[in-house]
């Protein structure tokens, strides 16, 4: 009954020793190490090519959609709308090219290696100016690092952005456990910290032994975890996803009250954000932390995984509204669609489902432990971007509470929840900005 | 390709009046269930779960174990023959068309009395209290515990109308039910529901409508308005509780943090469920999971499809084809979506302080989400005619233990008997 999502494992030396004509499937590929097994520190190339009867089933599954009715409502307030899903799910069908974002992929150096008995996947660009600074940048769900190929050159090539040769970064993205290209945890564990300690082994093993670390959604919560942990060779982070709720605000919050008196304006609107966010937004998180194997139909309908992944719980208001933005191919309640296009994000629900990581990227919710967006305990130095369409705006106040160390705070003027992704010449800038103080 | 293309439903043509009653038949056409059943069997499986128990939902194994069952040698045209052979009818009230099953007992001086089901339930959950309850004779009662009865299928369930507009919720389901009694020409009836069902029945006790005697609910809405403010603070146990009270603030506790998502999801983004109407594996598990591991209210269920006792929650009366009967009329009708929809409509909390006058009769079943106190439910229920904790039985108490719950009924409702 199964037909676990394949691609082709292209390494000049596997070739050598196994034949040219291998074709083989995502987990048995990604469980089985080349012969230099020995050395399992080893540091792979690795490209992508999905068999073609892959995309043909997929093809033939959104032609097969059973549908349910239209929603009952005449607005998004009961989920992604039937005209919409629809409208994708044509386009999708008859006239989406996976091939081009497999071969834009293909055109970057891509690696994987095993750190902690897991097969991480990574994109790793060195800046051709020697000073650049290393930094490894973290997507969140439901992304991949497909949400950040297009701040890859101008982070790494600076000079052709505006920026100059000291702002370079050697960029390393990679894909976190489950998701992606990386393998499929078959055990527990892989919680943030666990992660966050696997990106410290990946970047020595590249060779950087002073680096910083950038990350929002769940990649800000492994970059959180990361300044925490508070490793030697780490110099600084930088998020767009800053966790800075007060102990007596999550207080508050919990309980269900109107906003405690005596808050600032911007904390009075943070905390309103966070009430509509929690009573309204976040059952999806909630599934996912609790019951996430339960998310069958995500893996075997494609139009399931793609509602799932489009929706995020929040109406046409951030973080989806640029995403439902792209898609429709309009503006939606303001929010501009920025940079994202609807190629950009069918590449990226193309992404999960070929290789069938809806299940096991939800589990990084039920993994977690930490009370997100809680006031993390920060002392090295942290940088913080507030991008207007964010969850909620983090308050200054707020930010530095929790991050003792603040070298950089700034409201971005656009961009909302995927900032890389909507905004990447801005965020590119933030990242400039952000660390220059810790070049000098 | 939904129901209304699969379903052959021989209704005559209807009539100019609205509120005629028309039999009704089902019949799907063999096609939806070829269409079916190649789903079944190409379905596309995430990995295995990576715990050793469902702590993280449904197991693979588990799941796999029943599509296979299911793509091969389940058969539809069973449970379909078995519901032909009762008296089914449809009938437009408030602008929808309402199915349900009608069984007059021979006993003329029967008690009417609607039962509603829940979610993830249908008319399939009450096959087995029909008998029992209409002809009590059979099932060692007399002929005074008698029960007309009538099943109807909630709007967006099963073969009822599935709304395109806003504002069916319990309140409205509440009225359509007694508008339907009024219409079988039942002036004094009574009402009986667990889950959704229970939120239905209570809607009906508090708009107290002349014509109802009184209710009987397996699923009571007991908790004092104090309390579930202590359980969303997520503050432990008020000190002053009794030991029955913190046993039900404590499965309170577990249930609103590590039960509720599904709950969750449909009250808030029913729509974006796509993935239900589009795979069947997915439907089944969504069903069968009901977001409680291996814990009731699964539990029954989960032993039924699996055939062996699931941590001391016995299958009793249920068995696998039960369960698939179930999950199979969800899937041939394509009402994943329009049945969560009624989460999102709901403005009732399922949960708390009922605030009930009309009489009221409880059964607390053990294996229930949560065990309500006889102290809350007083005070929730201002004119409690009966109250009973049973020995056995879960959720799907109806489904489990039908002769047990067909007993509750005679004995919760024969107080009100004497009374007319």
């Amino acid at each position: 009954m199964s037909r676990p999502a394949g691609f082709e494992f292209s390494n000049p030396d596997r070739r050598q020793l196994l034949g040219t004509a291998m074709g083989i499937a995502a987990a048995s590929l990604l469980s089985v190490h080349p012969a230099l097994a020995a050395a399992t520190d080893a540091v792979r190339p690795f490209r992508i090519r999905f068999p073609e009867a892959e995309l043909m089933d997929l093809r033939t599954r959104l032609a097969a959609t059973i549908w349910p009715d239209k929603e009952t409502v005449a607005d998004d307030s009961q989920g992604v709308p039937l005209a919409v899903m629809q409208e994708l799910a044509r386009y999708w069908q008859k006239d989406y090219d996976w091939r081009k974002i497999e071969t834009r992929l293909n055109a970057l150096p891509q690696f994987i290696t095993e750190i902690d008995g897991l097969d991480i996947h990574f994109i790793h660009v060195s800046s051709k100016h020697e000073n650049a600074l290393p930094l490894i940048v973290t997507h969140g769900w439901p992304g991949s690092i497909i949400e950040q190929l297009k701040i890859i050159d101008p982070l790494t090539n600076p000079t052709a952005h505006g920026g100059s040769a000291s702002d370079a970064f050697h960029v390393v993205i990679p894909s976190m456990p489950g998701y992606g290209f990386s393998a499929k945890p078959t055990t527990t564990g892989w919680d943030p910290e666990r992660i966050a300690r696997a990106w410290v082994v990946l970047m020595k093993r590249l060779g950087y032994a002073q680096f910083v670390a950038q990350g929002g959604d769940w990649g800000g919560v492994v970059a959180n975890v990361m300044a925490q942990q508070a490793p030697p060779e780490l110099l600084g982070i930088h998020v767009n996803f800053p966790e800075t709720i007060p102990p007596e605000i999550g207080m508050a919050l919990q309980a269900g009250g109107p906003p405690p008196a005596g808050l600032a304006p911007d904390e009075k609107r943070a905390f309103e954000q966070l009430v509509a966010q929690r009573t309204k937004h976040l059952a999806y998180t909630l599934e996912m932390g609790t019951r996430p194997q339960t998310l069958y139909a995500m893996a075997d309908s494609p139009v399931g995984l793609a509602a799932w992944l489009l929706d995020h719980g929040d109406n046409y208001a951030q973080p989806a509204a640029a995403i439902t933005s792209a898609v429709l191919g309009r503006t939606v309640n303001g929010h501009s669609a920025g940079a994202v296009t609807r190629d950009d994000v069918l590449d990226n629900v193309t992404l999960y489902w070929l290789t069938n990581t809806a299940v096991s990227s939800a589990r990084l919710y039920w993994e977690n432990k930490r009370r997100l967006l809680s006031a993390v305990n920060v002392s090295i130095p942290a940088a913080v971007t507030v991008f207007p369409g964010e969850i909620y705006q983090a308050p200054r106040s707020w930010t530095e509470r929790a991050y003792h160390n603040l070298i950089y705070f700034n409201e971005a003027g656009q961009g909302g929840h995927f900032a890389a992704w909507e905004q990447p010449e801005l965020f590119s800038a933030e990242l400039r900005a952000a660390f220059k103080s810790l070049r000098s | 390709m939904g129901a209304s293309s699969v379903l052959n439903v021989a209704a005559p043509h209807p009539m100019a009046a609205s509120e005629a009653i028309r039999p009704f038949r089902i019949h799907v056409a063999e096609k939806a269930l070829v269409d079916m059943r190649r789903r079944i069997n190409e379905t596309r499986w995430p990995d295995r779960e990576a715990v050793a128990d469902e702590s993280q939902g449904v197991q693979l194994a588990a799941i796999q174990q029943i599509a296979r069952y299911w793509g091969t040698e389940y058969d539809w045209r069973k449970i379909e023959a078995r519901l032909n052979a009762l008296p089914q009818f449809i009938t437009e009230i408030d602008g929808l068309d309402i199915h349900f099953i009608h069984i007059r007992s021979k006993h003329s001086n029967a008690l009417p009395l609607i039962v509603t089901h829940g979610w993830p339930g249908s008319v399939i959950e009450q096959l087995k209290i029909i008998d029992p309850l209409t002809n009590p004779t059979a099932h060692g009662g007399t002929a005074a515990d008698a029960f007309h009865l009538v099943i109807p299928s909630i709007p967006g369930y099963g073969f009822s109308a599935r709304p395109t507009t806003g504002g069916w919720e319990t309140g409205r389901t509440a009225r359509a039910w007694v508008v339907l009694m009024k219409r079988l020409g039942y002036t004094r009836f009574a009402a009986q529901g667990g889950d959704l069902g229970g939120g239905v029945v209570t809607a009906m006790g508090k708009q107290a409508p002349p014509e109802l005697l009184g209710i009987h609910t397996n699923f009571p809405a007991t908790v004092p308005l104090d309390i579930a403010k202590a359980l969303q603070a997520g503050h432990p146990p008020p000190a002053d509780l009794a030991a029955d009270e913190k046993r039900a603030y404590e499965q309170l506790t577990i249930l609103f943090a590590k039960k509720r998502a599904y709950a969750a999801l449909m009250a808030t983004r029913p729509q974006t469920l796509y993935g239900l109407a589009d795979s069947p594996v997915g439907l089944a598990s969504w069903l069968l999971d009901h977001g409680d591991g291996y814990g009731q209210p699964a539990a029954a269920i989960m032993s039924a499809v699996l055939g062996r006792t699931i941590n001391g929650h016995p299958a009793d009366g249920l068995t696998r084809d039960d369960v698939l009967d179930d999950i199979t009329l969800y899937w041939l009708t394509n009402t994943a979506v329009s049945s969560a929809r009624f989460y999102w409509e709901n403005k009732l909390n399922l949960y708390n302080f009922a605030d009930v006058s009309v009489p009221a009769a409880v059964s607390v079943f053990p294996g229930e989400n949560y065990p309500a106190p006889r102290s809350w439910t007083e005070r929730a229920y201002h004119k409690l005619i009966y109250f009973n904790e049973v020995m056995k039985g879960g959720h799907y108490a109806a489904w489990e233990q039908p002769q047990l719950f067909s007993a509750e009924l005679r004995a919760a409702f024969r107080s009100l008997r004497q009374a007319t």
